[in-house]
């Protein structure tokens, strides 16, 4: 009886599954699976695994090769205590001052730019294109930028200073972190730029018209319009910053190679793991700046829903409902064309 | 228009453009300065001031020196090919990722999402600590081929810049496919595929950029092989003779240059694409 009942089901089962099969059912499944497959591969590789190895190496002093031994909590207490360690974050402040500076210079520019504007596709690009460069390029261009009696020092003593009394740029500890946090206001200042400019033009035009009709000057048409509708991703990139800043890197890593006090935080990792290759304490400090900058992920979530409301949601709905009735536009035109 | 308020205008237009010049000059110089020093002799560059103009435009010593010496063809030889690799590379992934994501519901869906979501969080440099493990491991170490498939694997940019344009691809057009018999690699192939290509330009931009500037991990995994870090030869005895330095620095900056001044809108539209995610 049991075997009958069962025999049935089976076959029952059996022709859900063969209709199942004739139907393409199985495509769903093969679709996902097989186009998942690599790029979850790939991110588990060098990704998930890179980071759970990270927080397991961290309880180890250990090198690249050879044995390792579990010392437990060793290395944290290392980076909270060693000189150049947790303390080379107080540097982030230097590099979060400057992200700042670069916002507000880029939303000036920007500002300038997105009215008509003689060579205005001239400045634009000459402010932008810095971001192009290479890395490797900026550091030696920097490099030789600063060197003493070289650029800097012409173009100062061209205005009146004296040569004699400025200082290494790169050298003097009083200065010359901020010598290369400029490098990268100079390289990335544009960048921001084009991005506010972007924002700015998607603010309807006529609002300016309109504003311009009613006697609006610049400095209110500035306050009252663009302000508003741009704080956004203003707001956005200064929450960024602050994570950028912490993890600050390429400007002491390609001109000083962090001496003379310019070790970032990442730049005594980057020592620490593959130059004197204690990997354990490198790992350790890898975990303790990313539990920071989830930190601050977690309040930029805070503040954005908090300042406004979900408000970024409702303009890509809003971009969204636009886009939608060009696409719909757009085929009834292709539509017509056809006909 | 009252006096006072043209005299108001007057300076407000003045002070616009100084600062848009003095923004300008200050973009330009460090970048002009080393195509002056780029041609200049060694006996000019010893004397001479840096701000002083080449004697001759024409003396190209300088960069046929920094050309073989850095071995300039070989890196741009590899650069040109990892970009092209991983540009296609990672388009496919991006393209299929999103479209099953987008499509398709099936446990997991979600957290796929979170995954790449928190990948972002991840600075680059802080895992480099253990990939550099795992890149041994695997073999990987001073191997082009391992270097690509890093880049591939390291990529979350262009899965955005292609979630964010598939939902904006009505489901209509699949389902009219389906019902006409197409397969779901078919509906992908012959009928998403063409339609992506914004968002394959947007990528190619976004991905062209990154592989040519690359040089943290080029350095770490392939040193000096590639266009950016060629410069490094540069360290040591050539370590203070900036005409030479120039002339590589001016070198690796002309294709950019170029590609910027032709497809300036493009690379503009692709920023702003990548950095809504960035």
């Amino acid at each position: 009886m049991n075997a009958k009942t069962e025999s049935i089901v089976a076959t029952k089962s059996e022709g859900k599954f063969s209709k199942w099969i004739k139907r393409g059912g199985w495509q769903k499944p093969l679709v996902i699976v097989t186009f998942l497959f690599i790029p979850l591969l790939l991110l588990f590789t060098f990704t998930y695994l890179p980071f759970f190895k990270m927080i397991q190496f961290s309880f180890f002093d250990m090198k690249y090769l050879g044995a390792r031994e579990f010392v437990g909590l060793e290395n944290y207490q290392e980076v909270f205590t060693r000189d150049d360690c947790f303390k080379a974050l107080y540097l982030s402040l230097y590099y979060m001052a400057g992200s700042f500076v670069q916002l507000a210079l880029a939303l000036y520019f920007a500002t300038l730019l997105s009215f008509k504007t003689k060579g205005n596709a001239f400045f634009k690009g000459t402010m932008f294109f810095p971001s192009l460069i290479c890395g490797i390029a900026v550091g030696y261009i920097f490099k030789f930028f600063y060197t003493r009696g070289f650029v800097l020092d012409t173009l100062l003593s061209w205005i009146g200073f004296n040569p004699e009394n400025l200082p290494y740029w790169l050298k003097d500890t009083r200065i010359n972190n901020m010598s290369l946090v400029a490098t990268s206001l100079w390289r990335y200042m544009g960048q921001n730029m084009v991005l506010f400019i972007g924002a700015i033009m998607s603010v309807d035009q006529e609002m300016y018209e309109a504003a311009d009709l009613d006697g609006a000057n610049k400095w209110q048409r500035f306050k009252y319009i663009i302000l508003p509708s741009i704080k956004t991703i203003v707001v956005l990139n200064l929450i960024l910053s602050i994570s950028g800043s912490l993890s600050a890197f390429e400007p002491p890593f390609v001109i000083t190679k962090g001496t003379m006090g310019t070790g970032t935080y990442f730049v005594i990792m980057h020592k620490i793991a593959h130059e004197n290759q204690k990997v354990g304490l490198a790992s350790a400090m890898a975990v303790v700046l990313l539990v920071i900058i989830v930190l601050v992920t977690i309040f930029q979530k805070v503040t954005m829903n908090y300042l406004f409301n979900d408000g970024d949601e409702d303009e890509s709905r809003a971009a969204k409902k636009k886009r939608k009735q060009a696409e719909k536009q757009k085929k009834l035109a292709s539509k017509g064309m056809g006909a | 228009m009252s006096i006072g308020k043209k005299i108001e205008n007057i300076i407000l237009t003045f002070i616009k453009y100084f600062s848009l010049c003095l923004g300008a000059f200050i973009a330009v110089i460090p970048v002009v300065v080393c195509l002056f020093t780029a041609f200049k002799t060694d006996e000019e560059y010893a004397t001479t001031n840096v701000m002083q103009l080449p004697q001759s435009w024409t003396y190209l010593e300088n960069f046929k020196i920094a050309w073989t010496k850095a071995k300039m063809f070989n890196g741009f030889k590899n650069t040109f090919i990892i970009m092209i690799v991983v540009v296609c590379g990672s388009i496919m992934i991006g393209a299929m990722l999103a479209y099953v994501l987008n499509r398709f519901k099936f446990p997991g869906n979600a957290l796929i999402r979170n995954l790449f979501l928190f990948a972002t969080l991840i600075p680059g440099v802080a895992t480099q600590v253990t990939v550099y493990q795992i890149m041994h491991s695997l073999g990987f170490i001073n191997k082009i081929y391992g270097y690509i498939i890093l880049m591939l694997g390291t990529d979350v940019i262009s899965i955005y810049v292609f979630l964010q344009f598939f939902e904006n691809i009505s489901v209509s057009l699949d389902e009219s496919a389906i019902m006409d018999g197409c397969t779901y690699y078919g509906v992908f192939i012959k009928i998403l595929l063409p339609l992506l290509k914004p968002a394959m330009v947007t990528c190619m931009i976004l991905k062209g950029v990154g592989i040519y500037n690359e040089y943290y991990c080029s350095n770490l995994y392939i040193p000096s092989q590639t266009i950016s870090t060629a410069l490094y030869t540069f360290t040591g005895p050539y370590g203070s003779q900036y005409n030479y330095i120039c002339a590589g620095v001016i070198i690796t900056i002309i294709p950019a240059l170029i590609i910027f001044i032709c497809c300036q809108k493009q690379i503009y539209s692709g920023l702003a694409a990548g950095a809504v995610k960035g």
